[in-house]
């Protein structure tokens, strides 16, 4: 019986095992570091703040793996031997396969400041930083003040999670505006806007310069860069960003760029060994997407495509309309189709924005300004459907219809207050007046 | 225990004011329970519940409104009483005695027997039964004022916490209108109007209501003249025609937890306890055997019951034995033969199990019919049967169990494993309902907020995680799935029956070819 083995438990190497299994009765190993069970990652912060305990991320029971004869194997490959097909382990054993995937996932950016690695300092993506995170700020007397770098979407739910804890932050984001790289002008400036009536103290066009340690060799301050301010603080995040967790690659055949090396089938240049999720590089970009997609949803679809390659049916990554989602502490985030910041921006993008008095609802619609086709939609405090902008990106409907029908894509509960209407008159006033 | 833990929210000034504050009109409470004799009882009685909501309305005010509005989970799992941990066990234990003297020795609170006067705690509430019904209080009296303040002062806790929801502020708003109104206010003046008419919430319907058909209730109603006969024929048709029209429509949640006094407790004072209820496999299989047989229990119980005091002949009335055992038998068999026909292939091997417990009941219906005699049913009383019902169903499980183990079991334990109202709504529901749980496409990220916090311990991340809606019949429909997602998946919805339960994955994001060979079973 064919042995496929998956070095990684996240989303995309479950998502492709229990696929697997539902389409043969090839025998299937998940190998894991980091924890002995599947759990959801985007959850983590939830753990700290209250609202879960750690075995509520876990979507499966215990008992699942059994039952459906997946083998779980903890463990941390040291290297691969894709001569012999071989794994072998930092504890010392090996475990042969006839077909590997690799789905390690990220793991957080470090940029080479000094004091990076003092205790204390840690990323925001492993059950071990949560359990980090624990032991140096379980409360606002042990931890009386926290810095984190980078303003992306770790790093404003780091910042939530000790705000939950009372615990006061300092926010250092690089750009002008909380991700505006990704974000239009004016949703980037309403996040700002919301993360300070937190009491978050955000500082923007602030970069950190270095974190200073105490004599035991714990973090004490940092300094920041463009003013050389000195700030007191016991625990530093660093989210600027993932890179792929690959190191363990280094020593194999295995071709890599920032990634593992894919093409469309997610197959790298070695014969039965794949690579999916967040650690996989597409040789080329597809449409307007990254080469590396380090996101929930495309580490699932990548799961969900393999498993049918690897039963027998070839078949590509093909994704299908772009989708994302998020939440910015009480602000929930959806996007579908392409919205583009600043940075990016196609020269035919143009944008529509409507935002609500109350500063915690707004829309961007982008679309074509000579077509006026639709691009797509960028939603803060208002839930759409998925279903319903998937079908009309994929009928290429224009502008005007889509603000027309908006009503059709709301999803929020009943009772709600909607705001069809106010968006739309705003749209025709503007076209108006343009 | 969580007591261990350190607790990283702690209280403010004010919020330990207010916790004081009630403790106070609580302890008003025990002292009247150990025989204090206040010299005013009507300013005592005032005081002490005005403390009480006073307390638990400056604390929720404190609580909320200094934050955002948005989700307040926060340290949800940190606090003891919400764990599990050291004050979770207190106040269950103290809750489960309280039903236990409150069902079995209501003497220790003081009820007067053989017309002596009220003592304790229970004669600390005849001044507001005189002044509501002109009549002294009774341990029910007792238990329908302090339940009524819980649900109005937790009602309006509730309603601070959701205040960016409309949903649930309504639904609250709702169930506090219908514990003040229907429950508590109604009967009291009923009372008033003509005091041979049994106690009747309009809103509690059999089977939840068990005792309407008792032959002491229905004397009641028949010999109230046309205002007994009207309710009784309410009583009837809230059952067989209200019911299954509002259940078409809306899912069981009209009732459960928009109506019901039972839900309206577990979503107010039992708001804090809805994560504790299991998500496992095997709670489930056990839900659905125990509800089903308290189901068919009630139904036998309350045949039997109405069976034994009907006469043999038509000399006092149509309905005798033959005619009602039939339309029990006819009934039944309507219902069964619907679903077989209609719905058989949702049922898909439950069909099994419900036709196995069919023809048990009218099996057993039928040898009722055959074996009796003038007042036992298989050699045993129905007045036995009756009595079994009330004690272990309507007394130790609903009251003991579903309320005094909220802190251990979750908020709604009586209403997933036991409330056989729940049952036939929930079966409703399952097969011939406009109502479900959309999933939003490819959105969800597995977090399991849902699941957590879902009241009658259904896996809801497993079913949106694939995409699928949510058809569940022990839904409720509180709608705090949908509120505590944080990425907007889910939402409750009435639309049309056609292609409401999609078992297949429907996930978005990959081309349409992939999906269909998702979907090859």
């Amino acid at each position: 019986m064919e042995h496929i083995v998956i070095i990684g438990n996240g989303i995309s190497g479950v998502t492709l095992a229990r696929h697997i299994r539902k389409l043969s009765d090839k025998k299937i190993t998940i190998v894991s570091a980091e924890t002995d069970y599947f759990f959801s990652r985007t959850a983590l912060m939830y753990i700290y703040m209250g609202h879960m305990k750690f075995e509520h991320t876990q979507p499966y029971e215990n008992w699942f793996w059994k039952k459906n004869r997946i083998e779980l194997k903890k463990g941390y490959v040291k290297q691969v031997e894709t001569e012999t097909k071989t794994l072998h382990f930092a504890e010392g054993d090996s475990l042969k396969y006839d077909k590997l995937v690799i789905a390690t996932g990220s793991k957080p950016n470090k940029f080479g400041w000094p004091g990076q690695d003092l205790n204390g300092v840690m990323g925001m993506y492993h059950k071990q930083d949560l359990d980090n995170l624990e032991k140096h700020a379980p409360n606002n007397t042990v931890c009386k003040r926290a810095v984190i770098v980078g303003g992306g979407l770790i790093g404003i739910e780091f910042a939530e999670m000790l705000n939950s804890r009372n615990i006061p932050v300092t926010f250092l984001v690089r750009e002008s505006s909380f991700w505006n790289g990704v974000l239009p002008e004016g949703e980037s400036e309403m996040i700002n806007r919301h993360i300070k009536s937190h009491h978050i103290d955000l500082r923007l066009s602030t970069n950190l310069k270095e974190i200073k340690s105490d004599e035991n060799g714990n973090v004490k301050s940092v300094i920041i860069e463009e003013t050389g301010e000195e700030l007191d603080c016991n625990v530093v995040g660093l989210t600027a960003g993932v890179t792929p967790n690959i190191d363990f690659l280094k020593t194999s055949k295995i071709e890599l760029g920032r990634g593992v090396k894919v093409n469309r089938f997610l197959e790298t240049n070695i014969p039965d060994v794949y690579a999916i999720g967040d650690c996989a590089e597409q040789h080329e970009a597809i449409g307007n997407r990254r080469p590396i997609e380090a996101v929930w949803y495309t580490g699932r679809m990548m799961g969900e495509v393999l498993a049918q390659t690897i039963c027998g049916n070839k078949m590509a990554y093909n994704p299908g309309h772009w989708f994302n989602s998020a939440k910015f502490l009480d602000i929930e985030y959806q996007t579908y189709g392409w919205v583009f910041g600043e940075r990016g921006r196609p020269d035919y993008e143009t944008h529509f924005h409507w935002k609500h008095k109350d500063d915690t609802k707004c829309i961007t619609v982008a679309y074509h300004k000579d077509t006026n086709e639709f691009l797509g939609i960028n939603t803060f405090g208002i839930r759409m459907r998925h279903k319903v902008f998937d079908r009309w990106l994929t009928e290429k409907r224009d502008v005007d219809y889509v603000m027309h029908h908006l009503s059709e894509a709301n999803f929020d509960p009943e009772f709600y207050s909607k705001f069809e209407n106010d968006i739309l008159q705003t749209y025709t006033n503007q076209l108006q007046t343009a | 225990m969580s007591l261990a833990k350190p607790d990283a929210l702690d209280i403010s000034n004010k919020q330990k004011v207010a916790l004081a504050v009630g403790v106070i009109g609580l302890f008003i409470l025990v002292l009247a329970l150990f025989n204090t004799n206040f010299p005013n009882k009507a300013a005592f009685l005032t005081l002490s519940i005005g403390l009480i909501i006073g307390g638990i309305v400056v604390y929720s005010r404190a609580f909320y409104l200094n934050k955002l509005e948005g989700i307040k989970n926060d340290g949800v799992w940190f606090k003891s009483i919400s764990s599990r941990g050291v004050w979770g066990w207190i106040v269950g234990v103290i809750l489960t005695t309280f039903y236990i003297v409150l069902y079995f020795f209501p003497k220790y609170l003081g009820l007067g027997t053989d017309g002596e006067a009220n003592t304790g705690l229970i004669s600390l509430f005849d001044p507001l039964s005189q002044l509501l019904s002109g009549r002294n209080a009774s341990q029910w009296f007792v238990y329908g004022t302090l339940y009524t303040v819980a649900i109005l002062a937790f009602g309006y806790k509730f309603i601070l916490k959701y205040r960016h929801n409309r949903y649930q502020q309504l639904r609250t708003v709702s169930v506090m209108f219908f514990q003040l109104g229907f429950a508590f206010l109604i009967p009291e003046f009923m009372y008033v109007m003509n005091n041979d008419l049994p106690y009747y919430d309009l809103k509690s319907i059999w089977p939840l209501n068990y005792y309407i058909f008792d032959e002491w209730s229905v004397k009641g109603f028949l010999s109230s003249g046309n205002i007994g006969l009207a309710l009784l024929i309410f009583g009837i048709l809230s059952i067989f025609v209200i019911t299954p029209i509002l259940t078409y429509k809306y899912g069981k949640r009209w009732y459960c937890s928009w109506v019901c006094g039972c839900g309206g407790l577990a979503e107010t004072a039992g708001d804090s306890f809805r994560q504790l209820s299991s998500k496992k496999m095997y709670a489930w299989k056990i839900e659905r055997w125990l509800i089903h047989v308290v189901l068919v229990f009630s139904v036998v119980m309350t045949t039997a019951v109405v069976y034994t005091y009907l006469g043999y002949d038509k000399n006092d009335f149509w309905l005798t034995r033959g005619v009602f055992i039939s339309l029990v038998i006819g009934l039944l068999s309507l219902v069964f033969a619907a679903t077989m026909i209609f719905k058989r292939k949702e049922l898909a091997k439950d069909a099994k199990y419900g036709a196995i417990s069919f023809f048990t009941v009218i099996a057993f219906l039928l040898i009722m019919h055959f074996t009796s005699t003038t007042d036992h049913l298989f050699y045993i009383k129905a007045g036995a049967l009756r009595a079994a019902y009330g004690i272990y169903i309507g007394s130790i499980f609903s009251g003991v169990i579903g309320t005094g183990f909220y802190p251990i079991l979750g908020n709604r334990s009586w209403c997933r494993f036991g409330c056989p109202m729940a049952a036939i709504l929930g079966f409703q529901q399952r097969l011939f309902s406009k109502f479900r749980i959309t999933t939003n496409g490819g959105q969800c990220i597995s977090c399991g907020n849902c699941s957590t916090y879902c009241e009658m311990g259904i896996d809801v991340r497993a079913y949106a995680q694939k995409g699928e809606n949510i058809v569940r019949s022990s839904c409720v429909g509180c709608g705090i799935c949908s509120a505590v997602c944080p990425r907007g998946v889910l939402k409750l919805e009435n639309d049309g029956m056609k292609g409401r339960i999609n078992s297949n994955d429907v996930l978005l994001g990959n081309d349409v070819d992939l999906m269909d060979f998702v979907n090859q079973k």
